[in-house]
């Protein structure tokens, strides 16, 4: 009876949010979810689970080699021990970038991508283009993101799956001896962990620096 | 010592082509909705309804999909798709519900004056 009346009808819900409201709805009512523990999940992997914690676990084995040793053997439990642990019970194993191989990390069946180090993957990794392109020719990926490697080079792509993600550790840029583990996370990028990128070189806090520049609050602990 | 890649985009139906803006800072989730359905996901992992493999298996169904973007961006409404078939697969929720209550709340949506919380209760259509 007020439907005279000038409603502002700029409440319009699109489709998709309205589908996710209606299960949100479902699932409360039955018990399944917890409204306020969802929003919780969204808080995380918006603002406390991304790329600074692989940068934190890429910089502690730069610096300490019985690290860098047990990353390298069991990486699940090496980078547990810094506080990240999987929530979907995966397995983590780390692929160590040498002078004659290049490690790059894809997911060609869907979208498994190391959540706990690298939070939530960005859209491109997603991507059909790369899924598949990363494994059929990965210097043409490379090339995209501007990273053209020496010939000799070898690329080895690793396909994740559900139980098992991988990570990229970089090599430790030339020039960095003497720098805390603070300072060498800092040079640590989310690219360089999924092997579409090269670590920023020191004093150069590039496009994808994950921290901004030094002394600010917040940063590497 | 460079030859020039072979295979570079040749082979490729659809070449890789790094979207524009894709720098670390751009959001993960474009819409909010986008990481609700997410975290919704995760819940129900955790929560025991499904174990991760079931879940990949069901994403990867989806986003095998023909029609899917090349450039990703649909990537969560196969999320969306992958949730809803497994919801309707464990016989949590059947389709109708589904469809029926997403009306309900886009209903609910147009009779909420701006600038007030949407609620379930104020879809005109809502049986009391």
């Amino acid at each position: 009876m007020t439907h005279d009346h000038d409603h502002h009808h700029d409440n319009e819900l699109d489709p998709f949010a309205a589908r996710v409201k209606a299960l949100e709805t479902i699932l409360t009512e039955k018990g399944l979810i917890d409204p306020a523990a969802v929003d919780a999940i969204v808080e995380t992997y918006e603002t406390k689970v991304g790329p600074r914690n692989g940068a934190r676990v890429v910089a502690k084995a730069w610096s300490d080699p019985d690290f860098a040793e047990w990353l390298r053997r069991d990486a699940t439990a090496a980078i547990a021990s810094l506080g990240y642990t999987g929530r979907q019970g995966e397995h983590m194993q780390a692929v160590f970038n040498t002078e004659d191989t290049h490690n790059l990390i894809v997911c060609t069946l869907c979208s498994c991508y190391p959540w706990t180090v690298l939070g939530v993957p960005p859209v491109w990794y997603k991507a059909p283009p790369y899924r598949s392109q990363a494994v059929i020719d990965p210097r043409g990926v490379l090339a995209e993101f501007g990273l053209v490697l020496p010939e000799a080079t070898r690329i080895r792509v690793w396909d994740s799956t559900a139980e098992l993600r991988y990570m990229v550790v970089p090599m430790r840029p030339a020039e960095t001896e003497g720098l805390s583990q603070d300072d060498l996370a800092r040079l640590v990028t989310r690219d360089s962990m999924i092997g579409t990128g090269l670590p920023l070189r020191p004093g150069s806090l590039g496009p994808g620096a994950l921290w901004p520049a030094a002394a600010d609050e917040g940063g590497a602990p | 010592m460079s030859k020039p890649e072979t295979g570079s985009g040749a082979a490729a139906a659809t070449p890789f082509r790094l979207p524009a803006g894709s720098g670390t800072d751009t959001p993960v989730f474009a819409e909010p909705w986008q990481a609700q359905a997410f975290a919704l996901a995760v819940a129900l992992h955790q929560r025991g309804l499904f174990s991760w493999s079931e879940w990949a298996a069901a994403l990867s169904k989806e986003v095998a999909s023909p029609d899917a973007a090349d450039d990703g961006s649909d990537y969560y409404q196969h999320w969306l798709a992958a949730l809803e078939a497994l919801l309707v697969a464990k016989g949590v929720a059947g389709p109708e519900l589904i469809d029926a209550l997403s009306s309900s709340w886009q209903r609910a949506a147009r009779a909420t004056p701006h600038g007030h919380p949407v609620s379930l209760e104020n879809d005109p259509e809502r049986a009391r």
